[in-house]
């Protein structure tokens, strides 16, 4: 793969409702800083993705929308539906073709103008499954039940990722929900679906997200830090629940194979200095990081609880507070690359983990986990 | 497979009555619109800094210039037709799920200052009685909540 | 490429999306295992499906492999037949499959059609895809003089072109007094002026230069691609087309000017030797010709009735019947690709143009949105994405 940077990042803050800004607006404030933060013009910016879901919209070809708000007059601009992660993956793609040497990835979400369960019940099959009600937090409690029967993990070990990403978020102005916790406590918080508990929970979110990428030839002409891209992988596993193993994460094992191979890494639990991943719910953080190849199948737990994940641990995980401290859905897998992105470049502000060569971003789309995208990043091309 | 065969074989679900609520965000130049429309009958757009054009309804960002508007400015209750149907076909209404009733004129208005056009019904519905260039004027309704229907149709001044 | 129907209640969607999968693996040799990576598009709330990439891996074949879903409205067929290409020419991937499906007869099309507005401005009073291409038609009626009989002509040209089509939805011999005399849907849009709902799906697949020549038909190559989706209200279209700057659509005028920019095409009426277009009704047949470049403003009907888009004319439009004859709306942008393809390979079948070297293929859609494409039967150096 030909070297490509992430030039410039931008976020907005993730609060629960943004009832001044329509999700438009969002986009233009992302895309702005992240403009800003590249030291570019909208004019250098060569095409577009932007990322979104008619569902959460509420709107039949929602990225329609945003056409201004992202700068995309009188470019090459294309929509993608699902995680920031595979939008960017798309982005990525525009450049490596050669036809651009810059795409502007723009993704928004706000949860606070739609039922969230009448949505994550639309992922489900309208015939056999959707009149059950299922959505993604009871279909999430099948996937954590299963997991965690299969390999004896705790609803103990699951509350202290709650405990440690809500700390953690305290150091992260972007982020929605900063609390301190006791494990305690979240045992303590009510069922929402066995075996997940309201502070097992990511909250519902308003925001966007943008960045820039550009081919080395274009990152060199600007006055920023670049942060290559490494590797970048994606991977579907089967959709009906029933046809999954829900305690398997192959799909994820298959995304980070490829991901790690693009970039060199044999061992990732040695060479990544610092992970972000899509923690909708506490027990996906174990899960993941398993998939991720950081620990065996079935030590997630034990990971947890080692202390290793703590940003000051051995490998720090979700240091900028994760989804469970605040998630736009879509907007939250871009969201972890440009964390990745502030740690490579030592710009994460008062979160900043030091000497973070290589970061790992984590994203998912459909229920469960059905699909996973990884990216590697690093300071070296 | 024969109609009469398929229709004994085949199932299909109906999705009923179901819908999915939202609560969208005008964002602070949208609601300034809408209020303007509902509290005072009076119409105001969004003049861009760069390149001068009047936005009617106000948006945040013009596309081309890409720079971020602010300042409102009044905008006329009567314009002209810029291009007009007659709606004669059927269909559901998605903010009602009833049929929506047939005939209706509708076209694009340019209200007298602004440089963007409104979409709204107008009140004939024999397309050989209105043209392009024919003025205009919107009839507001009596009890206004905040919305586009807050104008009952822009009335033809020529026919 | 599945036939194109009113309704298939004998399978649903994911059904629906295998049958095309299979028709396009089977055509190339291949089995779901060659395959690469997916990219799959629809219209959401036509099927009210939420993650259609997710959901769809039984039919498409992307179980354990990558899938991406992208949807642009009227324009998703051919972002999709982009995205294919980017994925290809990325040198990720070497066999990328592109599905894109609609099952139209699943819900109210004009309903769904609206719902992609604006709730606030345009959503409350707009009427959906036929008064707002009726709205277009008036406006190109009062700048050029064309009339309902112009149009009519495209109308019968298209669904006569279906008749030699045996995938087309419709089969009709029309005459322009009965486009004429069909019910007004839209003044001064007729029931036979526009497009049909359609269910259908399509499947192409995409190869790497590498591999390219691996595969049992000869390869049709992509000269490059361009695209504008410049609005996001639904009256902004009408701005432009009367006054800025002299542009009438310049979503699709700008676009089609890169692409021959980038091309080498100067005189497309003589340079292209079939056109597969995203009319989806017939005055678009009209003003898409002068937007793409192939005659002056105003000049669209004297050219269309000159017989120069019929089949013998100089450039074919839609020889399959295009739009008005079948529309699963998130399928027909991709088989616009498909047609062309055929074309080029010269499997066509009775609806076959001789000697296509050089294919046009467009997507429409959203606030009159534009994407266009150019495909060759001969490898260039270099393609223009």
């Amino acid at each position: 793969m030909e070297p490509v940077a992430i030039v410039g990042v931008g976020m907005t803050e993730m609060r629960r409702e943004r009832k001044a800004d329509g999700y438009a607006d969002l986009v233009y404030e992302a895309t702005r800083k992240a403009l800003d933060d590249a030291g570019m013009e909208i004019g250098e910016v060569d095409n577009v993705v932007t990322v979104s879901n008619d569902f959460f919209d509420g709107r039949t070809i929602s990225s329609m929308a945003v056409q201004d708000a992202c700068g995309s007059y009188d470019k090459n601009v294309s929509t993608v539906e699902g995680d920031g992660t595979f939008g960017a993956a798309y982005g990525l793609m525009r450049i490596l073709s050669g036809s651009f040497g810059t795409t502007l990835v723009c993704v928004h979400h706000k949860g606070s103008e739609s039922r969230m369960p009448l949505i994550t019940n639309a992922m489900f099959d309208p015939i056999y499954e959707r009149f059950l009600g299922i959505e993604a937090i009871t279909s999430s409690a099948l996937q954590a039940r299963a997991y965690m029967d299969k390999y004896g993990i705790t609803e103990e070990q699951c509350a202290l990722v709650s405990v440690k990403n809500h700390r953690n978020a305290f150091k992260n102005p972007f982020a929605q929900l900063p609390l301190e916790l006791t494990v305690e406590e979240v045992m303590a918080s009510p069922y929402i679906a066995d075996p997940i508990k309201l502070l097992d929970c990511c909250p519902i979110s308003d925001g966007a997200s943008a960045v820039i990428l550009a081919s080395e030839e274009r990152a060199r002409k600007l006055d920023v830090k670049p942060v290559w891209v490494k590797g970048v992988a994606y991977c579907s596993d089967a959709y009906h629940l029933g046809d999954r193993d829900l305690s398997d994460v192959r799909a994820l094992e298959e995304a980070a194979r490829k991901a790690y191979a693009m970039a060199g890494i044999g061992d990732p639990a040695r060479k990544v200095d610092l992970v972000e991943l899509y923690d909708a719910f506490t027990y996906m953080e174990l899960m993941w990081l398993e998939g991720l190849g950081f620990c065996a199948r079935g030590e997630g737990g034990k990971l947890a609880a080692s202390g290793d994940t703590a940003a000051d641990g051995r490998l720090p995980v979700n240091a900028s507070g994760g989804c469970l401290s605040g998630n736009p859905v879509l907007v939250a897998g871009l969201n972890r690359i440009i964390e990745c992105a502030l740690q490579v470049r030592g710009d994460a502000g008062e979160r900043q983990v030091d000497g973070v060569k290589t970061a790992v971003a984590h994203g998912i789309n459909g229920p469960c986990g059905q699909s996973h995208c990884v990216w590697v990043l690093g300071g070296e091309k | 497979m024969a109609m009469a065969e398929e229709k004994k074989l085949l199932i299909t679900l109906e999705s009923g009555e179901a819908e999915q609520p939202f609560r969208w965000s005008a964002g602070i130049y949208g609601s300034r619109f809408l209020t303007e429309l509902r509290d005072n009958k009076r119409f105001v757009g969004i003049r861009c800094p760069k390149c001068g054009k009047v936005y009617v309804p106000p948006r945040r960002v013009c596309g081309p210039c890409f720079v971020e508007l602010s300042e409102l400015v009044p905008v006329s209750d009567e314009g002209e037709i810029v291009t007009y149907t007659v709606v004669s076909f059927g269909f559901v209404d998605p903010a009602t799920g009833k049929q929506k009733p047939v005939p209706y004129g509708y076209a694009v208005i340019k209200l007298d200052g602004a440089d963007t056009y409104l979409l709204h019904y107008v009140d004939e519905t024999d397309p050989a009685k209105i043209r392009v260039g024919a003025r205009v004027k919107a009839v507001f309704e009596e009890e206004r909540t905040g919305s586009m229907l807050d104008i009952k149709h822009f009335e033809l001044l020529e026919r | 490429m599945t036939k194109q129907r009113s309704s298939r209640p004998d399978v649903n969607g994911k059904e629906l999306i295998n049958e095309a999968v299979r028709m396009a693996l089977d055509d190339a040799g291949m089995t779901r295992k060659d395959i690469d990576a997916v990219v799959i598009g629809n219209m959401d709330h036509f099927e009210g499906i939420n993650y259609v990439d997710t959901w769809s891996v039984d039919g498409s074949g992307a179980l354990m492999k990558p899938i991406m879903k992208l949807t642009t409205g009227g324009t998703t067929g051919s972002t999709i037949a982009m995205a294919a290409y980017y994925h290809v020419a990325s040198g990720l991937f070497d066999r990328v499959l592109a599905i894109g499906w609609e099952k139209n007869s699943e819900s109210d099309t004009t309903g769904a059609i609206i719902t992609a507005f604006d709730p606030f401005w345009d959503r409350p009073i707009f009427a959906g895809a036929v008064a707002g291409l009726a709205l277009e038609a008036t406006q190109y009626m009062h700048l050029t003089g064309a009339t309902e009989e112009d149009a009519a002509y495209v109308a019968v040209r298209e669904r006569k072109h279906a008749l030699n089509n045996p995938y087309a939805h419709l089969h009709m011999n029309l005459t322009i007094e009965d486009v004429m005399k069909s019910p007004y849907l839209s003044w001064p849009v007729k029931m036979g002026d526009m497009c049909p709902r359609t269910d259908g799906a399509c499947a192409l697949v995409f190869a790497s230069e590498d591999v390219a020549e691996d595969f049992p038909q000869k390869p049709a190559w992509f000269l490059g691609v361009a695209n504008r989706h410049l609005w996001a209200y639904t009256s902004d279209p009408y701005v432009n087309q009367a006054i800025e700057n002299g542009w009438w659509f310049p979503a699709m005028e700008w676009s089609a000017k890169e692409l021959y920019d980038k091309v080498g095409i100067t005189d497309p009426l003589e340079q292209i030797d079939v056109a597969e277009l995203y009319l989806p009704y017939s005055f678009a047949g009209l003003r898409y010709m002068e937007s793409l470049g192939f005659c002056g403003r105003g000049e669209g009907p004297a050219l269309v009735r000159s017989g120069a888009f019929d089949m013998g004319g100089k450039c074919p439009v839609n020889p399959s019947g295009g739009v008005m004859s079948s529309n699963a709306i998130g399928a027909t942008g991709l088989i616009r690709v498909a047609e062309c393809v055929w074309q080029i390979q010269g499997r066509a079948g009775d609806r076959q143009v001789p000697e296509v070297k050089v294919a046009l293929a467009t997507g429409f859609g959203g606030c009159f949105w534009s994407d266009i494409m150019l495909l060759g039967a001969d490898k260039p150096e270099k393609v223009r994405g």
